[in-house]
């Protein structure tokens, strides 16, 4: 995957848990997965459409998905709490969508969230799609950004760039 | 005064409520998509909307659109996502009085709020 792609999901995480749950996330290496299920056990999942399509996930253990739930919401949040999904949505939500406005050249469309909680879960894009994993430590916990995004129409190139 | 929230997001309503609840307005409506904001605004007058683009049912743009049909005064602001500038416009030409980007701090949300209703004020 285009390293200027998992820079701007990257830039979108920092910003959305720096300003939302004021909390400062460190990135680890980035690794490819080629299978398997998601990294964790709560995922908060956006598909992307349009010159890229695949999608960006939110992947957290349950606990660690609470932490950040309560800590953007402003009150405390268990997995049984009704606005438990919906802020883990809107946390992938915020990421996803500041990312593609990163993505000069290339026009996505993003999907609503969807937030899918249980073990070994896989997404389909999974199979068509390179997948990155992005390790992120927070004090909150760690948790994974995994990104599978197909480039299906490359950037044009910025006016005056050499052919 | 009466504000009304349009968004999927019940977290990002409830935030939206404690900046506006800081700043003195309690009075709050929400909608969670446009179709429950049209239905609401069928029987109540709010002086401002803030009002998410990416919803189920009815998005953010077609609202706004469906409001300016009725009413040019009522200051919206569009609170999205959505943060590229061919997107800006096409909500400034849609009527939205301002736009704030997502993630944001309740110091910006609450500084656009009084900029909106400063520049209503002014304008009427």
């Amino acid at each position: 995957m285009d390293a200027r792609l998992i820079n701007s999901f990257v830039s979108a995480v920092r910003n959305v848990f720096q300003t939302m749950a004021s909390t400062e996330v460190r990135v680890g290496k980035p690794y490819v997965k080629t299978d398997g299920p998601c990294s964790a056990d709560v995922s908060g999942v956006i598909d992307l459409s349009g010159d890229a399509t695949g999608c960006a996930v939110l992947s957290f253990p349950k606990v660690v998905a609470c932490r950040a739930a309560s800590s953007f919401a402003g009150v405390e949040i268990d997995v049984d709490h009704p606005q438990f999904a919906d802020a883990i949505g809107e946390l992938a939500n915020m990421v996803a969508g500041s990312a593609k406005s990163d993505l000069r050249g290339i026009r996505c469309g993003i999907s609503l969230p969807t937030v899918v909680i249980g073990r070994e879960h896989v997404f389909s894009h999974w199979r068509t799609a390179p997948r990155l994993v992005v390790p992120c430590k927070t004090a909150l916990g760690d948790f994974f950004l995994e990104v599978a995004l197909r480039v299906e129409k490359a950037a044009a190139a910025p006016r005056g760039a050499a052919p | 005064m009466k504000v009304l929230l349009v968004d999927d997001s019940r977290t990002i309503r409830n935030i939206q409520k404690n900046v506006l609840a800081q700043m003195g307005y309690t009075d709050i409506l929400e909608a969670g998509d446009g179709v429950e904001a049209l239905k609401l605004l069928e029987s109540e007058t709010p002086d401002l909307v803030l009002v998410d683009w990416n919803m189920p049912n009815m998005d953010g743009l077609t609202l706004v659109g469906r409001i300016r049909q009725k009413d040019a005064a009522l200051p919206l602001i569009m609170v999205t996502t959505e943060a590229e500038k061919g997107r800006v416009i096409e909500a400034i030409k849609a009527g939205v009085n301002n736009y704030l980007v997502k993630p944001f701090t309740s110091e910006v949300l609450s500084a656009k709020i009084e900029q909106t209703l400063t520049k209503a004020k002014t304008s009427a």
